[in-house]
């Protein structure tokens, strides 16, 4: 079977096996999957910009948060739960992507990782400070979800796990298309060689900004439906946790692979359930799964895994 | 006319605070390329260790020596039994110091509780001097005194001694410095332990003006990375002369325009970072 086919046949098991979840789970479990989904959706967006650019962004939460106040914020002033707050808050994300791309993308490596770390935490003050906007450390309760058509209300979690279900595999056929399209190639030689893209002709700045946005973009998707999903933006969204734990996801799933960050945000996800059911330090462990990860699994589970199963032959 | 004179010395108290906090950070990057992100943690633990030690002796200065030798270990482990792994690998470095983070600072929670302490002063820096009409807190004074003492005392280490000779090698070239058999790893051991212990030690200071808390250690690594964006990281100029620069812009910031408290220091951090991304003194990598 050709690769092209495996891809298509593991996609369509994926959507099967989305499909039948919700007749063996518990609510809550979905809860845990619906959770895993969007937040495998923010590891995406530091994927794209850690597997196929090798910038590290410790920041991501910049576009989650900002997406989810703008959807609660628009929602709040502007009357009523509407599709319209969805649209606002990825033009939310997308314009925080505009401003802070440019200042971003001018350095690398480390100075990246602690610009993008900067920028999340300056989000983190504005809206703990910004009582009268942003609620401070209360955060923007009561976000109503809109109809999902007419008569059927998000509100049940079997349609809203739908509707996370569907916008993941759109997100990801997204993905998908974008990585091995002719700008997804040459993202990869800008990753290899910068000099030698630009001696090519290739405008390196503008795929650099443009994957930024995208980036912003994903992010920003994944917050709008974080907010929906708890129903309070409050200044953790910002957190360093999220920022981070998106790295995480995507390093224990395999960076620059599809469905690498799925993986990763499955585990972490319900490792983090089950823990936190018998301790309120749940972080110690979140903490290890770091540290392990470095220490055993450096170059992502799915990788390791792979390589073991050979060496075991 | 007042005001402006016991601005100033705020601003430079808190600018040493910062210089030792981030000397450390700087030296450890410089020579290892190593970036710290547990470096908070290591402010953390200096302060609350100073706060056990302070209540059970009643000793300002035992448990200034506590902190900077607990932090100091803590370095020691992180570096010998953790980051000497993953050499080189940045991306794996940040991941490991992020976890170290996390855990450092929910164990402070199991030991000292999550309720926010300030250390106790000395009794002979209780207080404020009174110097022709300027009454300034003496703590305050015994702050900049230290800060200012080690400042130049690293300077004058790094630039007249044999060891800050062979330390200025290694940072250069570390190949070269292996080659005349200067032993880099003990080396890197060594200035690991040393600038956490700074680190520690800029943790007890300031716990009598910053206090202690959870997410301290947050707090503090976000100010760190500021000054070396400023200041540029690897250089020991860049982190003394950053930390007077965020130092004064946070200060005058807070007293002047106390609504803007954030955007005092991050606006003009991003003004420098687009117009030199390195920082002011940073090296080109």
């Amino acid at each position: 079977m050709s690769n092209r086919n495996i891809k298509i046949l593991s996609f369509i098991t994926l959507v099967a096996v989305f499909a039948l979840l919700p007749l063996v789970l518990s609510t809550y479990r979905l809860g845990l999957v619906t959770s895993a989904l969007i937040l495998a959706m923010l590891a995406m967006s530091a994927n794209l910009l850690l597997g196929y650019l090798g910038l590290a962004s410790v920041g991501q939460a910049t576009f989650f948060g900002v997406a989810a106040y703008a959807v609660a914020i628009f929602t709040r002033h502007w009357g009523g739960a509407s599709w319209s707050a969805m649209g606002v808050g990825l033009l939310a994300a997308l314009a925080t992507g505009l401003v802070v791309g440019p200042l971003a993308i001018r350095t690398r490596d480390i100075f990246f990782l602690v610009i993008m770390l900067a920028f999340c935490q300056i989000f983190y003050g504005v809206t703990y400070r910004w009582r009268s906007v942003t609620g401070g450390d209360d955060g923007l309760p009561g976000l109503a979800r809109p109809d999902l058509i007419p008569g059927l209300n998000l509100n049940s979690p079997v349609a809203f796990y739908g509707l996370v279900v569907l916008i993941f595999l759109l997100v990801i056929g997204a993905f998908w298309l974008l990585v091995n399209s002719p700008l997804g190639l040459a993202l990869k030689g800008i990753k290899d060689s910068e000099t030698r893209m630009r001696a090519l002709g290739y405008n390196v700045w503008l795929y650099k900004y443009l994957t930024f946005l995208i980036s912003a973009l994903i992010g920003g998707i994944s917050g709008v439906l974080h907010a929906y999903f708890y129903g309070c933006p409050n200044p953790a969204d910002f957190s360093l946790i999220h920022s981070s734990s998106a790295l995480l996801m995507v390093i224990l799933g395999g960076p620059g692979t599809l469905f690498g960050p799925l993986v990763g945000s499955l585990i972490i996800v319900f490792v983090r359930d089950i823990v936190s059911s018998f301790t309120d330090r749940w972080l110690i462990f979140l903490g290890l799964a770091y540290v392990c990860t470095v220490l055993f699994f450096p170059a992502g589970l799915l990788v390791t895994l792979r390589k073991w199963r050979k060496d075991a032959r | 006319m007042e005001f402006w004179i016991i601005q100033t010395l705020n601003a430079l108290s808190f600018a040493m605070l910062l210089f030792l906090l981030c000397a450390g950070l700087s030296l450890i990057f410089g020579l290892m390329n190593i970036l710290n992100l547990a470096h908070g943690s290591c402010y953390l633990i200096g302060a609350y260790v100073a706060f056990s030690v302070d209540n059970w002796s009643g000793n300002f200065f035992l448990g200034l020596l506590s902190g900077a030798v607990a932090a100091g270990a803590v370095g020691y482990i992180l570096q010998r039994f953790l980051l000497r792994r993953v050499y080189g690998l940045r991306l794996l470095q940040v991941l490991l110091t992020f976890g170290c983070m996390f855990i450092i600072g929910d164990l402070a929670i199991i030991i000292w509780g999550a309720d926010p302490t300030t250390l106790r002063k000395p009794e002979w820096l209780e207080g404020a001097f009174n110097m022709g009409g300027i009454v300034f807190p003496k703590y305050r004074l015994f702050v900049i005194a230290v800060g200012l003492f080690i400042g130049i005392g690293l300077w004058l280490f790094q630039e007249k001694t044999k060891w800050g000779a062979i330390l200025r090698a290694s940072v250069d070239d570390e190949q070269m410095a292996r080659a005349v058999g200067i032993n880099v790893p003990v080396l890197f051991t060594t200035v690991f332990v040393l600038g956490v212990a700074l680190t520690g030690l800029s943790g007890v200071l300031g716990g009598p003006f910053v206090g202690v808390y959870p997410g301290v250690d947050l707090d503090v690594l976000l100010l760190a990375v500021v000054v070396i964006i400023v200041g540029g990281l690897g250089s020991m100029k860049g982190a003394f002369f950053g930390s007077i620069i965020v130092a004064a812009l946070d200060n005058f910031g807070k007293a002047l325009f106390p609504e803007l408290a954030m955007f005092t220091i991050f606006a003009p951090m991003a003004i420098i970072l687009a117009l030199k991304p390195t920082g002011l003194w940073g090296r080109v990598l």
